[in-house]
Formats: structure tokens, sequence, C-alpha cells
């Protein structure tokens, strides 16, 4: 079980009381009704799915409710940092 | 029976506690301290088992965890079942009562024995695939028998009457075992002001030194041991557990460690206190000192009662002061092991040889043993074993110095035990949990732990250092190592040692002894006991080209079943490394997971059963549902109503039809608090309202409600309920009772991280308020009674508008909505306040026989009127135009509101989409099951062309027939046609697409005076 710090609360915390939300600085296209298809299939479904490290958006779900980022390698498990988004 | 193995004098057992308990039905002694397994060796037992396969009686093999054979079922009554305790763990107590898991009809006399003997051949590995493979039909046959003469303990038939706890733990340094360099580790790090957790799986710390007869600064090693526990739990930073085995170690220096409490003590847990407790600890450090099993050699014959491990030997003479035959014969490939002659001998009985096979052992220990006059035989290995449920005598012979083949002369020595030793093998388990591999090391021929990002260090006899200066000194480092990584003051040096260190001659590599005959004739040779894997099956396997040491696994099953190879393993990968002629560390290792050790259910689940294994959520209302014959329904970890029973024992379908045809024809009443409620405040609400569903809000009115939709970004609708103006900057969003969390944390995410810049908050109110709905024609008359302050004039208070005031004496919101389509009011009361008002209105409403209705009367009477649910008729692949909700879509907003371009995407826009429409069967009584799926022939060829499932179907009471919507693709356009639901038991229903609006297509019942 992960033990992340939550940078809102700036405490470290047992996993369960959160979850991960989506790859992190996903970027909504600033005028969606101009995107192709091709342009917001790819924000919609492509992710990186990166092995080794990655940047995660997580959520203190049962904390504080904030988002926030997490930098962490997929292959080992370590969570190098996390910082508010 | 008589301890005929007890020793006079010896052992940490109480001798004035004399304990008598049960094994298979008959009567035996012991002491208070002594296990199972240390009391049925006095008494001289020597079948506790019979094989898995080939059903051969097995005895106990070693002292600890590693046992593969002694494992038992335990307890007296139903309840206190448990199975697969290790004889070797379980401390007897009065009246413990306990069998064998396998043999029948016991494991004296077992039928199935014949088999193994007369059929021992026919059962290769993969027997069951190879076998039982044709004609498959059969095969659930064949399982039914298979499997009742597979497996060993049973779980009981009873609830579990014991309680277990969890505790959670942060400390500084755990510490993994209580051996010396655990003792030693906890003792340095004690002056340094750190929280330390000091765990020990057996029920005395001390590990090796209990059995070892070497001094620590100049006096017995336990009189130090002594010494260092005293001042250890003389420290309140130091938390000392016995009987607690470290379990798993899980990411981020997380910790599961399973704790025995009262195991020991009765069958049953004493008052108050849990049986096993959990506890969960994430630390800084972990010092591993796990230590090491000591691996058997791999011989002829090797699992005839009276084989055993020569350590286990050893503590079975010291810790219980026992001594598990007469005349032994050792058989070893190291020095070590010369220890357990030496106790042997030192006990007063015979041992008739060691046999070493090195060719020339000169080591301090081997001199030693020469000079008490014990014969060894060098360069020889004992190659078989006479006898069948006691060892009788072995067959030694030469073996050439490469321990691949048997020369010369054979000799028959008679005795009754087999001691034999083929090295150490360092209990890495842990050390690989979280995927690290462990590494191999030549010259103590043993796997230790592999490099580690993680916090924790090793110690001792797991990390190779056997000998016991470098053990201490190793823990001495580790300790040093945490005071200096985490800059730690340390009051006074502790742990300084004094020990002579015992030079020992190198170990020969060597795991199975040869045959004269070859691997496939010779007699069987054991390397995995509890699932009965030999030599010849490993060999086999190879030979079939299974060379993966996973793929050798699950083919033999070498390393499965309840003790996971701890004895067997190392053995077996190095004999598929010799069949494949590759290295030892080529081959590698299968994979350690968690547990280390089988962990009882309850522990793990704890407190968390029965009412607490998930939270149930009530309404203010909920005693009152109770009360007048609801039956329940699980909506996410509510309960909701589904139905009122008006007498008990009313049919289902009857109450559905009484509560439907009441909301119609006078009044009806529900229980709707279970809606989410979010609290929506800030200047720029509104705006952000405007994003989030698909229509507009920017001209809603304080005063005024909207119904509006959820899509996700890809245009799929995911929620929907409506939203009230309270204030300019005020608004209340309800949600579906499923949904409430997850559009909350849905609002939360695009604030937080796509429109921080806007002005907007959101708290969950659903608890805060009860919600009762009135629904039906007599609604606004019901509502007239018991309201103040509010003008109910239907062109006053009209549909989708909300009012504040007074209902039933309290403080009301009052919202004019409808899921009905009868004229209906939602009245919202402060939780408190429900239950007065809810009866309010049950005693207002006699007059119009007000009815209770749950969660199924809603379902019917909203079908009826074609209103969807969200999650039953949409399931994240539906547009809002897929629904024929374009009504809901403003493409007239500035922003792009979520889901806008979604569903603009061109497959959202094809022809041929599925979409919801009414279906009507031809005969009208007939119901179409959800989920069955509509075609246009039901008799073309397979497969069959599906065109769209039914997502809702009842009978409707007030209309007297089935109604039902559905899925068809392109059904807007197919008003009227024909399709077919062809159901599993082969009969076809007949159906028509239609409206689903069947009832009241124009809207007027929810305008009545």
């Amino acid at each position: 079980m992960f033990y992340i710090r939550c940078p809102y609360c700036e405490e470290h915390r047992d996993e369960q009381e959160f979850h991960r939300v989506a790859e992190a600085n996903l970027v909504r296209p600033s005028d969606p009704d101009g995107c192709s298809d091709q342009e917001w299939g790819e924000y919609l479904y492509f992710r990186k799915n990166t092995r080794g490290e990655y940047n995660e958006l997580w959520v203190h779900s049962v904390g504080c409710r904030k988002f926030f980022n997490i930098q962490r390698n997929t292959e080992t498990y370590e969570i190098l940092n996390t910082s508010p988004v | 029976m008589t301890e005929i193995n007890r020793l006079d004098s010896g052992g940490n057992i109480d001798r004035t506690q004399k304990i008598t308990f049960t094994f298979n039905g008959k009567s035996y002694t012991g002491y208070q301290g002594d296990t199972v397994a240390s009391a049925l060796l006095a008494s001289g037992v020597n079948i506790v088992a019979r094989s898995f396969k080939y059903r051969r009686p097995r005895g106990i093999m070693a002292a600890g965890v590693e046992e593969p054979n002694a494992v038992l079922q335990l307890g007296k009554y139903e309840a206190t079942q448990v199975p697969n305790i290790l004889a070797t763990q379980q401390e007897i107590y009065e009246g413990l009562t306990c069998r064998s898991v396998t043999g029948w009809p016991s494991c004296d006399v077992d039928f199935g024995g014949l088999i193994g003997r007369f059929m021992g051949k026919m059962l290769p590995p993969g027997f069951y695939y190879k076998t039982f493979m044709k004609p498959a039909f059969l095969w659930h046959t064949y399982e039914k028998y298979i499997r009742k003469a597979a497996g060993l303990g049973r779980s009981p038939k009873e609830s579990d009457a014991d309680r277990y706890d969890h505790v959670h733990h942060n400390i500084d340094v755990l510490i993994v075992g209580a051996g010396p360099a655990g003792l030693i580790a906890a003792t340095r790090l004690s002056a340094a002001n750190v929280r330390i957790m000091l765990a020990e799986e057996t029920t005395e710390m001390g590990g090796s030194l209990l059995s070892s007869q070497q001094d620590i600064n100049g006096k017995d090693a336990k009189v130090w041991v002594k010494a260092a526990l005293k001042d250890l739990q003389a420290n309140p930073d130091v938390r000392l557990l016995t009987r607690a085995t470290v379990n798993g170690f899980h990411d981020h220096n997380f910790v599961t460690v399973n704790e025995r409490v009262t195991d020991h003590l009765a069958e049953k847990a004493p008052t108050g206190q849990a049986r096993q407790i959990l506890h969960k600890v994430r630390c800084k450090w972990i010092i591993l000192a796990s230590g090491a099993h000591e691996r058997p050699l791999v011989f002829g014959n090797n699992d005839v009662p009276g084989c055993m491990t020569a350590s286990a030997i050893s503590t079975y003479i010291h810790r219980y002061g026992v001594i598990p035959g007469s005349r032994l014969v050792l058989m070893t490939n190291n020095d070590n092991a010369y220890h357990t002659a030496i106790d042997w001998y030192q006990c007063g009985r015979t041992v008739i040889a060691v046999v070493d096979t090195r060719p020339n052992p000169e080591g301090k220990i081997v001199q030693k043993v020469r000079e008490m006059g014990i014969n060894v035989f060098a360069g020889k290995a004992v190659i078989d074993v006479r006898g069948r449920n006691r060892v009788t005598g072995v067959v030694i012979a030469d073996i050439e110095p490469s321990g691949q083949a048997v020369m010369g002369m054979l000799t028959t020595l008679d005795c009754d035990t087999v001691a034999s030793s083929g090295g150490w093998s360092p209990v890495v388990h842990l050390s690989c949990h979280t995927g690290c591999r462990p590494k191999w090391r030549e010259d103590i021929q043993a796997f230790v732990p592999g490099s580690h990002r993680e916090n924790i260090l090793f110690a001792g006899s797991v990390n190779g250092h056997y000998d016991l200066a470098n053990c201490l000194q190793e823990a001495v480092n580790c300790a040093d190592q945490i005071i200096l990584n985490e800059s730690l003051t340390v009051q006074e040096v502790l742990g300084d040692f004094k020990v002579e260190s015992a030079l020992e001659e190198p170990i020969m590599p060597l795991f199975s002894i040869p045959h004269t005959k070859p691997v496939m004739q010779s007699p069987k040779q054991f390397v995995d006991f509890q699932n009965d894997v030999t030599v010849s099956a490993i060999d086999l396997a190879v030979r079939e080209g299974f060379h993966s040491i996973e793929h050798v696994k699950r083919y033999t099953v070498m390393g499965f079943g309840t003790d996971q190879g701890k004895l067997g393993n190392i053995n077996g990968m190095a004999i598929v490394a010799n069949a494949l002629d590759k290295s030892i560390p080529e081959v590698g290792t299968t994979t350690f997971r968690p547990n280390y050790t089988p962990v009882a259910f309850g522990t793990i689940v704890g407190r968390y059963r029965n009412q607490l294994f998930d939270p149930e959520r009530y309404t203010a209302m909920h005693r009152w549902h109770c009360d007048n014959g609801a039956l329940f329904e699980d909506v996410g970890q509510w309960k909701r109503p589904w139905y009122f029973q008006a007498y008990p024992g009313e049919k289902m379908q009857d109450a559905l039809n009484r509560e439907c045809l009441a909301v119609r024809q006078s009044v009806g009443i529900m229980d709707a608090s279970t809606l989410g409620k979010i609290d929506i405040q800030g200047k720029d609400a509104r705006e952000f309202l405007g994003r989030v569903y698909t229509n507009a809000w920017a001209k809603l009115a304080v005063g005024k409600c909207r119904y509006g939709v959820m899509c996700n970004e890809d245009g799929m609708v995911f929620d929907d309920g409506v939203t009230a103006c309270l204030a300019e900057q005020h608004f209340l969003m309800t949600t579906t009772t499923g949904g409430a969390a997850k559009v909350l944390e849905w609002l939360e995410l695009f604030h937080q991280t796509e429109w921080p810049e806007l002005d907007v908050y959101f708290n969950s109110v659903t608890d805060h308020w009860a919600t009762i709905a009135i629904n039906g024609p007599n609604a606004r008359k019901l509502l007239s009674e018991l309201c103040e302050g509010i003008d109910l004039d239907k062109d006053k208070f009209k549909l989708m508008d909300w009012r504040q005031g007074i209902v039933a004496g309290v403080p009301a919101r009052v919202f004019r909505i409808s899921f009905t389509g009868e004229l209906s009011f939602e009245i919202n009361v402060q939780a408190n306040y429900g239950m007065h008002v809810w009866k309010a209105l049950q005693v207002a409403g006699k007059k119009y026989k007000l009815t209770p209705y749950g969660t199924e009367t809603m379902h019917v009477l909203r079908a009826e009127k074609g209103f969807i649910i969200a999650g039953q008729d949409t399931d994240g692949s539906v547009t809002p135009l897929d629904l024929g909700m374009d009504w809901c879509l403003s493409n007239k907003k500035s922003f792009s509101y979520i889901g806008k371009r979604g569903m603009a995407r061109s497959d959202c826009l094809r022809k041929g989409r599925k979409q919801l429409v009414g279906i009507q069967t031809k005969s009208k009584e007939v119901m179409i099951p959800e989920g069955s799926q509509a075609v246009d022939n039901p008799y073309q060829p397979l497969p069959l062309e599906a065109l769209g499932h039914i997502t809702s179907s009842y009978f409707s009471a007030n209309l007297n027939q089935s109604i039902a919507m559905g899925f068809i693709k392109d059904g807007f356009n197919r008003m009227g046609d024909t399709v077919y639901y062809p159901q599993p038991d082969g009969t076809i229903i007949t159906a028509e697409i239609c409206s689903p609006v069947f009832y009241d297509p124009n809207g007027d019942k929810q305008h009545v005076e």
C-alpha cells in the first residue's frame, strides 16, 4: 500500500485515503468545437502509460478532496514527488 | 502413552505443568511449553500424515514453519475448527483436540496407501491433465471425485466464535526475527530514542541461541539472551511481539504482522481478548533478521518417518527435552550439522555414524566428533532408507567427489533416525515481496537478498552470515547505519559483544544424492513432501519440455500447498538446473509472494464482518419503513424501501400493482432522501452549471428548478437530476442515489484542474435533508393540510417551481417536480425532522388512502412516462441524442460544455446508432426479460444480428399490460416495426417498436387542480 504525502494536508497518509484519477497535465483543448475528431480523440483516449517515471493526477478523496500530482515510477512504485495542481 | 523419548532434564518446558491433549482420537501428554510436534515425538508417534498423492506414511521432519507433513485440523467443536495448523507451531493446552488432515480411514491405516505402493509409477506429473482430458463432458464427473481426494484441512461450517483485531502502527524500525541478529540490533537501537518493534515468529526470543552451546561475552548464550530481553522490556519505545509472523512486505515499507495472541491458551480466546491480531506497520526502516532454514538432502525413500533435518533434532533436544529416536545416522555436506551428532551423543543415545558427502572433511568440529568416538564416513552418502512406518536402516555408498554418481560397494547400517543437512537456505521471502530477486552465492550455496531501493537492511544468516560473530557484527552495523542516516543521538553505546569465531570448512554443492539405478527406476526421492514431488517427476517435466522454473513448478506442483515449498524449493531448483545443465542462478527461483505463512481469514477480516463489513446508510424514516412492511433494496450503501407489503406474505407483483394504482388514483408517498444533494455557491456557480450540464442555466430564476443531464467528455450520459436556484449565487443540485459521490468529485475535478478561476464551492448535503415525495391527484390537497406560508395554487406554484415554507410545523423547501407524471411535491426538511413530517403526512393522508411506495413502483411509474434512469437505461455508451433528449441540449451557450464536442464526433452522429424506444409486446401480458436482445428475423442463420437490448421492463397495473424500453438500431425511424426477442428457453417474444411514453402522453396529469 502506497504511503502518499498530500501536498495540501502536508502529511503522509495511506493509499486508501486517495485514488488515482488520470494521467497528469492533460490539457483540455481551449476550443473543443474547433478540434478535429482526430485531435479530440487524442485528448479523450490516448495516454502515455509510461514504464518508469510518470506523472499522475490523484485526489485525496476521503481527506481534503483536493486534486494533486504524483510523480512516481511505475516500475518500482517509488513516489518521487507530490505537488499541487 | 508414556513419553519414551522425553529426556530427564533440559528443554524450556515447565515440567510441573502436565497437559493432556488428543491427536487422532488418542490421548497424549506433554508439558507446558511443548508444541504438538514435540509432544508427539516425546510419545514416540511416528506417523502424523499420509502423503498427498501416494498416501505414504509421513512423520515430523522439521521443528518450525518449514514443516511440510505435520499439518493438523484443530478444534473440538464445529465453530472452533481451524484447518492447516502446523504441529510444529501449535503449542499444546489442556484439552486440545487435533487430527491429521490426510489419511482415510486414519493416517495409521490408509487404504489409499495401496494405490501409492502399486500404482505409484502410474501417477506421473500431469496425470490428471493427461488422463481426464477426454471426453470433455465427463470432466465435471471426474472433478467431483478428484476434489474429494485432494486438499488438506476443511473450513468450519459454523461461524467463528472468536474476535480478531487490526492494529495500526507508525514506527521507526521494525526488526523481523529475534534471533541473535535481531536481538542485538534492537539492543543497540534502544539507546537511540526510536520506536522499535521486534517481531518473533516462535514462542520465545533467542532463535538459534536457544539451541546453541556457544558463549557470548564469556557466558552461555542463553544468559545473554535473557539479559538483552530484560533491558528491551524495560524500554517503553520497544514493542516485543512473540508468536508474531511478519507475513508481508509491501510497498513503501508497509508490513503486515500476524500475532497469534491466544492460539496457545485454549480452544476459544479468553473473554475480552482477540484470538489473533493483524498488525499493520508503516516503518521508516526494516532490519530483516529472519534467519535461515536448513534444507534436507534428497535421497531414496527420504520420506520414511524418522528422516528429519539435523537442526530440527537439535531444536527438539534443546528446547523441548525430546530426542526423537535411539540410533542416529547423520548425513551432511557441511560442518554445521555435526552439532546435531554431538547433541545426540550427549543425550546418551547412539550415533551410528556421521556420513559426510565431502571427500576429506577435516574441520575443527569434525575432529571433535571423531574424538568422541563417533564413526565419520567421508565421501559417502545415504542412498536409500529401509523401513515403511519408521526407519529401520539405511544403505550407504561411496559417491564421486562431484556428487553425480555412486561408486563401489553398498553397506547397510541399522538405525531408527536419519538426520540430513544439505546446508542452509536464508529466509529471503520478505525481501522479494516487492519485486526484488534474490542473488545466488556460490560460496555458501544459497540465495541471499538482492539489492533494494527501500529502507531495508539485512542481518545475520538471512544474508548468509551463519557464523555467530559475523552475524552479530552485521546486525550492529545495520543499527549503526540507521543511527547515522537518521542523525540519531545515542545515550550510550549498547550491544558490544565478544564471541569466538567458529571456522567452518566449505559446504559441498550437493542437493540430490545419486542412486545406483537411474532416476526413473530408483526408489522415490522426495523433493517436495507436501505435494509428493520427486526427483524423477522434475526430471520428467524437464524432458517433456518445461524449462522455465515457473512452468516446472506449475506442472509438478512443487512449492504449492500450505508450506509453499519452504523445505524443498531450493533443492528442486537445483535439480532442475542439473537436469537442464544450467547453473542455479540461471534457473533462478520462483516468485515469493505475500503471505509468508497461511493467515486465517478471520485475521484478514478483523472486525469488518457482519454489520461492520460494509456500512449501511439509513434515511431518517428508516424505522417507520421497517415497522410498515418494507422490503429493502441496496442502492450503493443505502437501504431503500423496495416495496411495502400491506400484509405479511403479500406477493411482490400484487404490492406493486396496489402501489402503482394508488399513486395514479389518489396519492402515494415515497422516501427520496437518498438522492444525492450538492450545495453549490459562488458568484460563478451559474456559469459552472452551464459548463457541466448540457442545457442552459443562464436564465434560471430564483425559485425555479431545472432538469439537467451530465455527460462525460466523450458525450455519453453519466448522471442526471434536478437543480434548483436557491439564490442568485446559490444552487442545490440533486444527483442519482448511486452517483452522488462520483458527481461531486467530477465537479471538483473540473473546478480544481480546468477552471480554478471560477468562484464556486461545492458541498455534499445529502445527509442533511430528508426528502419526502408525494405523488398523485390528491397530492396538493394533502400538502395544503400541513403547509403554511406557501401559496399552493396551481398557477402560483407551477411545475418546476420551488418554495420555502412550513410543513407540519417545521421549515421546509418544497419542490414541485415530478418523476411519475402525476401532480407531485418533494418536501425537503432538515433530516432530524424527517420522521416527524413523514408521520404527520401519514396521519393527514388517511382520508386520501395515502400509500407508501418503494423504488420498484417508482421505476414502473417513471417507465410508464418514458423517463430514463441514468445507469439503468444508460451504460456509458449512450448520448442524449440516442435517448431522444435533444431538447436537453443547448447550442446557444458560449462555452463548449462538457460532452458537446464528444457527442459531435462522427461516430455519435452516424446513422444506425442504437436509440432508446418503447417496446410493446404483441401479447400484452407477456413481459420481456431485461437484457433480452432484439432481432429482425429470429430464423436467420447464426449468429443472429442483434439490434439492441431491453433496459427496463415492467408490468403496468395502470395500463393493464407489460411495458418496456430498450435500444433498437435506428429505432426512432422504425416506429411500428415488429421485432423479436428470442429467449434462452427457445421461445420467441414478438413485440412492436413504439414511443416510450405509454401513459398520459400530453402530460395533463401533472397539472390537475
